[in-house]
């Protein structure tokens, strides 16, 4: 564990079992202590629980055991003030334009319209999707679409933000993009950022720390630093540490893969 | 000219191209004349029925009876598609019921109907209502199904509660589903009535159909028959570009 | 689709039971309110639907409606699937065509009939005929929409393997359209049955719809209720087994 006894979200102990005729335990234990405004990885086989560890801390399930803090408050039932979650399919409306998505969640806490129209507008601009702000989510691609989703998530301010392998249907170089995207997004908010990924690389790039997952029930087995600076961008995959910390994962995580695979 | 173009012309062409043999094929005895009527004189006999009050009433009187079965069948199949899809087990037992529904010819139901209603204008709304309803039923489960799981989170996250969940997300989601419900509930509503006024003999656009043809009055059928036609097809065009419109928007989800 | 579920077998058949059992207690609760003016009590319905299956005459009405439900099955599947299959290998044509289906089947072909008995006369090609018309659409439909969605991966795939022209149709292009082409075999199986028994109703002297619409005109309401009773249950079953098929040939899509 690290120093700080209290960090932006914590989770301790917490487990995650699905209830049923053959009860599934999916996750845990799991600790975790987020720091402010760090860029945290998840990376693990498949199936090892990463997205219901996402789903727990969201307040999307309840942990079956364990505890969750948000900004020192309980999670629990529904999504806190201030948590923003990017999801893995996409999640666009496909009957709203994009300025109309954009806007979603300010116009359901009932904002004032001018800071509505502001805060989409910079979102929008943000994300670069502002030579497409009347069109529908049908007519973009589908790196476009997670960036709507982005946006729409962006103007809600949050201090926290989880995205669920939210590049995984895109193709490397358009993900390598959107990575780079993501970390201006990170420094310019300022928020806690926890990121479930496949891609090994991903989140060598991107964050501060990764967490290595075991196969199913997930624990973390592994918390690699990266180390690196808070101005970076995708061109450290040429520096040397890069490769030294995918080969780190990788070599964590093979085994558990191997694991994962044979029982699927 | 553009593939889309071409299609809409050739459509339009094939069309024509079978009225004018039709037309051809009357008026050289073909076709004895007896038997059909060139489409020439459909048309001029529609014309002059509809400017006669007779037929004025029993158009208001079918369509009249057409719209009430067909609204209560798009708010009885909304409604219980909706119920039913929240209550799984309840929904598994009826599911072959549904499946096997259409297969059953519901016509065969008209004497319960008269004799529980009455020769009147009810038994044919009954009628409309049972070929209407189970199609919007069908149509909503299947919508309602069909809403993607990840903006049922996307709502969480927002923090909507069930009303406006159900409202701002859901409902737009299902449409698409919704509007083909609709669709179907006209034109089967419009198909239950007109069969129900044939067999029944009660009036409206059906009944006059049969008494014309067996008076042998041959204009007056064809006239009001080529009517009907145009009607099921006009209505149908008009609900198949609104929602044309709404998916091209959308895009084919 | 509801689907499978956790649910043991047991529960389902006990909950398919329920439905049934809660089916006969509303006729019977029909019977107490409107009396057997309108219908009869339910065990009386059994037990007169078991005489009239022991009548000879009876049998000779179930045969006329038959024979042209038969007849009216085989031209509606052959020509509509023949039909499909031209429309579905020729892009152009099934675009033009799709639109132009889809608005004939919303037409109420019971205003057909008067024509149609003017073309063929009062007997059982009229009913084959009525049939034919109420079947056919869906056929070429689905037969249209199975065509058009063979994936062209798998004929890439035949081609790939050195299979020959009659190779790739019989195991692949045949496998891969039977499924949906089944589906719309079962929906126009159902519709010549209701196009034949509305024939039967409006101008026929055999046949169940003749006995049906016989019984009202004579106030036999006992016989009536059983027909209905057994037509009923012939198409619910007959339907049921199209089901299972389909289930079974969808699972191996």
């Amino acid at each position: 564990m690290r120093g700080e006894t209290s960090g932006h979200a914590v989770l301790r102990g917490v487990t995650r079992v699905y209830p049923g005729a053959n009860p599934v335990h999916a996750l845990g234990p799991i600790d975790l202590d987020l720091a402010t405004g760090e860029f945290f990885s998840v990376v693990g086989p498949s199936g090892c629980g990463k997205s219901t560890l996402l789903d727990v801390l969201a307040g999307l399930n309840p942990p079956s055991s364990g505890t969750i803090t948000f900004e020192g408050n309980p999670v629990a039932g529904e999504v806190p003030d201030g948590v923003g979650v990017v999801f893995q399919e996409d999640a666009s409306f496909p009957w709203l334009t994009v300025r109309d998505n954009v806007a979603f969640g300010l116009r359901r806490i009932g904002m004032d319209g001018a800071e509505i129209a502001r805060r989409v507008d910079y979102a929008i601009g943000f994300m670069g999707l502002k030579d497409f702000a009347s069109s529908y989510p049908a007519q973009l691609s589908g790196g476009m679409r997670q960036r709507v989703c982005i946006a729409r998530t962006l103007v809600l301010q949050p201090r926290l933000i989880l995205l669920d392998e939210p590049f995984g249907a895109l193709d490397q170089q358009t993900r390598l993009l959107m990575g780079d995207e993501l970390l201006r997004l990170w420094r310019e908010t300022g928020a806690t950022i926890l990121l479930i990924t496949h891609a090994l690389d991903e989140a060598a790039m991107l964050s501060d720390r990764v967490g290595v997952m075991s196969s199913r029930p997930g624990r973390f087995i592994d918390l690699v630093d990266t180390g690196w600076t808070r101005d970076r961008d995708s061109r450290i995959v040429s520096e040397a540490a890069f490769g030294v910390i995918t080969a780190r994962l990788w070599s964590s995580l093979r085994t558990e893969s191997m694991k994962a695979m044979g029982r699927t | 000219m553009s593939r889309a173009a071409r299609i809409v012309w050739t459509r339009w062409a094939t069309g024509l191209s079978a009225v004018l043999l039709l037309e051809l094929a009357c008026r050289t005895g073909l076709v004895p004349k007896l038997a059909v009527l060139p489409p020439s004189e459909m048309i001029t006999a529609m014309i002059a029925l509809l400017q006669t009050d007779e037929v004025l009433g029993n158009v208001a009187q079918t369509f009249s009876t057409v719209a009430l079965a067909f609204a209560a069948a798009v708010a009885a199949g909304f409604t219980f598609g909706t119920l039913l899809h929240g209550l799984p087990r309840a929904r598994r037992a009826i599911d072959p019921l549904l499946a096997s529904y259409y297969s059953v010819p519901i016509f065969v139901f008209y004497p319960l109907l008269v004799a529980l209603f009455g020769l009147n204008i009810l038994p044919l709304v009954a009628i409309g209502f049972l070929a209407a309803a189970p199609a919007m039923l069908i149509a909503t489960l299947l919508g309602l199904d069909r809403v993607p799981h990840v903006l049922l989170r996307v709502a969480r996250m927002h923090r909507l509660g069930w009303g406006r969940t159900a409202i701002l997300v859901i409902l737009p989601a299902a449409l698409p589903n919704l509007f083909q419900g609709i669709k179907l509930s006209l034109a089967y509503a419009f198909i239950g009535v007109i069969a129900g006024e044939f067999i029944l003999s009660s009036g409206g656009l059906g009944y006059s159909i049969a008494f014309a043809y067996e008076s042998f009055d041959n204009r007056t059928m064809y006239g009001l028959m080529l009517f009907v036609l145009l009607s099921a097809v006009l209505s149908n065009a008009l609900l198949s570009s609104w929602e044309g419109r709404l998916q091209r928007r959308r895009g084919r989800a | 689709m509801s689907g499978t579920s956790l649910q043991r077998p047991s529960t389902r058949w006990l909950d398919g039971l329920l439905i049934v059992v809660i089916m006969l207690a509303i006729w019977q609760a029909l019977y107490a309110y409107a009396g057997s003016v309108a219908l009869t009590a339910p065990w009386t319905t059994f037990q007169f639907a078991a005489e009239l299956l022991a009548r000879p005459t009876f049998w000779g009405h179930v045969q006329a409606t038959l024979s042209a439900f038969a007849w009216s099955v085989l031209i509606a599947a052959i020509v509509g699937i023949l039909m499909g299959l031209w429309l579905g290998a020729f892009r152009f044509a099934g675009d033009v065509a799709d639109p132009m289906l889809a608005a004939l089947y919303t037409i109420p072909k019971v205003t057909l009939y008067p024509v149609i008995l003017l073309l063929f006369g009062l007997g059982p090609s009229a009913k084959i005929a009525f049939g034919v018309i109420h079947g056919m659409i869906p056929v070429v439909l689905f037969t249209l929409g199975a065509v058009r969605n063979i994936r062209p991966v798998l004929l890439r795939t035949a081609r790939s393997m050195h299979l020959s022209t009659p190779q790739t149709i019989r195991f692949v292009l045949v496998p891969a359209v039977l499924p949906e082409i089944t589906s719309g075999l079962r929906i126009g199986f159902s519709l010549c049955l209701l196009g034949v028994l509305i024939g039967e109703m409006f101008a026929s002297q055999r046949g169940l719809g003749f006995l049906i619409i016989n019984g009202i005109n004579s106030h036999n309401v006992k016989l009536t209720t059983a027909v209905t009773l057994i037509i009923v249950i012939s198409a619910v079953a007959s339907n049921g087994a199209l089901l299972a098929l389909d289930r079974r040939l969808h699972r191996t899509a």
